[in-house]
């Protein structure tokens, strides 16, 4: 059933029309941990995906140090620097890692940032209570890793 | 990207480089009124697989913070103690006691904070401090529990700490609390939450690194109760651990949980060897 319905959008998207764009996180195909299409249907805005990589559920910086955000205070270091990270991935290979990163590199730190289910003891955002019986959104919309996949592909060097 | 802007990223890049690179335990030592030597460094105990060498949270806090400990005239956490000391020599409940009735002075007390979570044989089950407070108070004195995180609790239990500094933490982690010793492990390893995170990911992994502002420690717990200059209080061990699964996305266990007392087991366990410090001051 799900394959099906995964296999229906995907013709959707691959028609590029429709109302029903947005792939739905549990129908995302993973290549070599790569998706391919957008997951809105839509291309990335890099100046909303800069937003997201300071704030948020995507609070990218949290982790990872980007020197063209150096104007915004307190990059981690848990992750690898982002400078030139279009350079080193494709955008499909960059589309996977934030959407969830676990499947090309088991056993990452990094948070599934488009993944909605397999979680142990999920909380309602972060008040400590369970998260209850409502639909598990994801911690980024489709839109919203477009975005910051397409703010990343601006991170060349070369 | 062209020459010009090259030129400003670098220049931003070493602009950025005092506030990152922050990274390690420094090489500062701790002695509390002059007179109590800290132990803030030592070889791992045996069962830890995957660190070699132990250190306190002082140790990855600014030199500002650092200071505020090596006094008790400016330790915060030191007003609970005193608080405590109130309580400790107020008779309460049916029994008309008081802990000092039992115990004389709480530095009787010495020794006690090191060695807890530890195996209780009447109750069957590994028990904490807090647990143990609350025993003597239902039970001897006749007197109504006291919350677990509250605050005469947590005052008290730094009153009970304070009298240990300097001692080396040394939890037993076999015989019969090996079995909670274990789950407290599981939990450690157990990455929970939408975030998906573990203890062992930030505290094990990843300390001496910045996540975000936060310069990550080994999450050691020999400073417990720990004055938090973010909430001006004095905070227990489990309202701490509540606060760290919280903050992955999850639902939290309880303080006072069988989850909580595993995890504070194996948690001291991994401190054994470092100084009992709390209260302790950190960020």
């Amino acid at each position: 059933m799900r394959t099906a319905f995964g296999a229906a959008v995907a013709v959707v998207l691959t028609a590029g029309i429709g109302w029903c764009d947005v792939t739905k996180p549990q129908d995302v195909i993973y290549v070599d941990g790569a998706v391919a299409a957008s997951l809105s249907g839509k291309p990335g805005d890099p100046a909303v995906g800069a937003e997201v990589m300071n704030k948020g559920a995507g609070n990218c910086i949290a982790c990872h140090q980007v020197s063209a955000l150096s104007h915004l205070p307190f990059h981690g270091e848990i992750g690898p620097m982002l400078d030139g990270v279009a350079d080193r991935w494709t955008v499909a290979e960059l589309r996977g890692i934030v959407a969830n990163a676990k499947v090309m590199f088991e056993g990452s730190m990094m948070p599934s940032f488009y993944r909605t289910d397999g979680f142990i003891r999920l909380g309602d955002a972060y008040t400590g209570d369970a998260h209850g019986d409502g639909e598990v959104q994801p911690l980024l919309t489709a839109q919203q890793v477009e975005d910051v996949v397409a703010y990343l592909l601006t991170l060349k060097e070369e | 990207m062209n020459t010009s802007t090259r030129i400003i990223g670098a220049t931003l890049a070493l602009a950025m480089v005092p506030t990152l690179g922050v990274s390690d335990p420094d090489e500062d030592s701790l002695t509390i009124n002059g007179e109590i030597a800290i132990v803030t460094e030592t070889a791992a105990p045996a069962h830890l697989e995957n660190v070699d060498t132990i250190y306190s949270g002082w140790r990855f806090r600014s030199d500002e913070t650092q200071a505020v400990q090596m006094d008790d005239f400016d330790n915060p956490g030191m007003i609970g103690v005193e608080n405590a000391l109130v309580d400790w020599a107020s008779a309460d409940g049916t029994e008309g006691k008081s802990c000092a009735d039992c115990h004389g002075e709480a530095e009787e007390l010495a020794g006690v904070r090191a060695v807890y979570p530890k195996w209780n044989e009447e109750q069957g089950r590994v028990t904490t401090l807090e647990m143990e407070v609350n025993n003597c108070r239902e039970t001897r004195m006749g007197a109504e529990k006291w919350k677990y995180t509250g605050g005469d609790m947590t005052d008290m239990i730094a009153l009970i700490s304070s009298v240990s500094r300097g001692m080396p933490v040394n939890v037993a982690i076999n015989g019969p609390a090996q079995s909670t010793w274990e789950q407290g492990k599981d939990l450690y390893y157990t990455r929970t939450g939408q975030l998906e995170l573990s203890c062992a990911n930030c505290h094990e992994d990843s300390y001496g690194l910045m996540i975000r502002a936060d310069h990550l420690s080994q999450g050691q717990i020999n400073g417990f109760p720990t004055y938090r200059l973010k909430n001006t209080k004095l905070n227990s061990v489990h309202a701490r651990f509540k606060g760290c699964v919280r903050d992955t996305r999850a639902h939290t266990y309880k303080p006072g949980s069988p989850e909580f007392i595993a995890l504070e087991l194996y948690v001291a366990s991994r401190g054994n060897g470092l100084s009992v410090e709390g209260p302790s001051v950190r960020n």
